[in-house]
């Protein structure tokens, strides 16, 4: 059988107009770059030393970059053949330490046993091929301020560890894709003190699978902590009024009456200021349910 | 730079750069063109692949990452004979496709589900899929076929 005319194909244009470089589904959409892949973190932070190098983790976030031309390294380095940065283990004192470079699945699957509210986090990052992929360092590195997982470090409290010191949540994060962390520092492991009862719920939007809004709720013998992602111009926050209710009641109730000042919230065609404002109390009250 | 890999079960070497993508790879060096590229944004899971045994989109991986690694695609999953595989053969008697442009990647995403999970429920089958985009059949066949490769009755799921 014989189609007739076709209409012309878009990459036929495209090259026409650039003079031969087609930007569509091919690796040629990304910059050139050179590729390494230590396997000791002091090779890695050694090859990181090079100019415009940058860290590779499950590349989830980095390659998409790559390709909308957002970022032009000279060499990335991969983190995933580093054996000392995968995995996750409970320490002495009852912490959870998991390893940077370690895939969402794998804190699903090796964390449900100790801390089920955070593997049941990881579980539900985008879907099973990222979570096969993507890590908690690249993830709280990257602090995108839909992300899952700095509401469950932020939430628990957890210490940041990198090649050169140790950071609290508390002091971390800095805003929309912001952290403290300097050129060439990279996230080796990330340790949770674990909670008495712990919950996220997410708010799925479903195009991105990211959270609309999540919150993660975490009640300790001193105290309540409550993290929200998804909803602040200002990325990942605590909700310290929320908090402090819920130290005087640890009940959904508790929290009654209390709102959010949408003014910063985050407003796009999924959601307005004051949609995500009162998703929080919504989902802060379904965290608190569920730790119960 | 140079790669080599086992890919369904066949060592091959080959030469690309750093920002060689493991579907670009498959498909421009090998010939391996089962493996669909529809986003190459890690959408549509078109290009899923298995990686040491798990799913991975291969759009969103770099060549060089997959080096020593088991790779398996779609051109692996039928029998030695050429016979479809159970889950392949399941598409095709309960209708899983229409345009076909999902399917490679739908039965390597159901391929790696049933190795973990042999007999999912229809909610579990569904939610596994959550990365895998088809724009013809409303997914419905898709999951009654998967159900059924896992051997399960699916007569009560209506072909709706
Ligand atoms: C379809 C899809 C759905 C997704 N859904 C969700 C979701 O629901 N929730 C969610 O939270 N995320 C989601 N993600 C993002 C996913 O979790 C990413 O894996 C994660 O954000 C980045 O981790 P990565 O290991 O892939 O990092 P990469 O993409 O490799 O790197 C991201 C950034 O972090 C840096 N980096 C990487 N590792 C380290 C390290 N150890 N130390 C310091 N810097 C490092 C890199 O240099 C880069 O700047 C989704 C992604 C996709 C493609
Ligand atoms: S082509 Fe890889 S996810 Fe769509
Ligand atoms: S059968 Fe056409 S996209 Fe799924």
């Amino acid at each position: 059988m014989r189609l007739g005319a076709l209409p012309p194909d878009p990459r036929d244009i495209y090259s026409q107009m650039k003079g031969g470089s087609a930007p569509f589904g091919k690796e040629d959409e990304m910059y050139s770059f050179d590729f390494e892949k230590p396997s000791s973190i002091a090779d890695a932070v050694a090859a990181l030393g090079a100019e415009d190098a940058q860290a590779l983790g499950g590349g989830q976030t980095l390659i998409p970059t790559l390709k909308q031309r957002l970022a032009a390294p000279s060499v990335l380095v991969s983190l995933s053949g580093i054996a000392e940065m995968r995995g996750v283990c409970v320490e002495d004192d009852g912490a959870l330490v998991i390893g940077g470079a370690t895939p969402h699945a794998i804190v699903a699957a090796e964390a449900a046993g100790s801390y089920p509210a955070l593997a049941a986090l990881a579980g539900q990052i985008g879907d099973p091929a990222v979570r096969n992929r993507g890590t908690i360092g690249g993830s709280v590195a990257n602090n995108d301020p839909a992300a899952c997982y700095p509401a469950g470090v932020l939430g628990s409290g957890a210490t940041i560890v990198t090649n050169t010191r140790q950071v609290a949540a508390d002091d971390f994060f800095e805003g929309m894709f912001a952290t403290v962390l300097e050129e060439g520092e990279i996230i080796t492991s990330v340790r949770f003190p674990v909670p008495q009862a712990a919950s996220y719920q997410k708010f799925l939007q479903p195009a991105s699978r990211f959270a609309l809004v999540g919150v993660y709720v975490a009640r300790f013998a001193d105290g309540v902590r409550v993290a929200v992602t998804g909803a602040s111009e200002d990325g990942v926050f605590r909700w310290t009024e929320a908090e402090a209710a819920l130290n005087k009641e640890f009940r959904p109730d508790a929290l009654t009456g209390l709102s959010i000042n949408p003014a910063n919230m985050i407003a796009d065609l999924h959601g307005s200021k004051a949609y995500r404002a009162h998703l929080v109390s919504v989902m802060t009250k379904r965290a608190v349910m569920a730790s119960l | 730079m140079k790669v080599s890999m086992t890919v369904n079960g066949r060592l091959v070497e080959g030469d690309v750069e750093g920002r060689t993508l493991l579907s670009g790879f498959l498909r421009d060096q090998l010939s391996l063109t089962g493996t669909h590229v529809g986003c190459d944004t890690a959408q549509c899971g078109a290009c899923v692949v298995h990686v040491d045994g798990v799913a991975v989109k291969s759009c969103n991986m770099l060549a060089l990452e997959a080096d020593g690694a088991e790779v398996g695609t779609i051109e692996g999953q039928a029998h030695a004979d050429g016979s479809l595989s159970v889950i392949q053969q399941a598409f095709q008697d309960h209708h899983g496709l229409q345009c076909g442009f999902c399917t490679p990647g739908m039965v390597m995403s159901a391929a790696a589900l049933l190795k973990d999970n042999p007999r999912p429920t229809e909610a579990e089958v569904r939610k596994y899929l959550e990365g895998n985009l088809c724009r013809c059949t409303g997914y419905h066949n898709i999951v009654k076929a998967i159900m059924a490769a896992s051997g399960q009755d699916v007569s009560h799921i209506a072909a709706e």
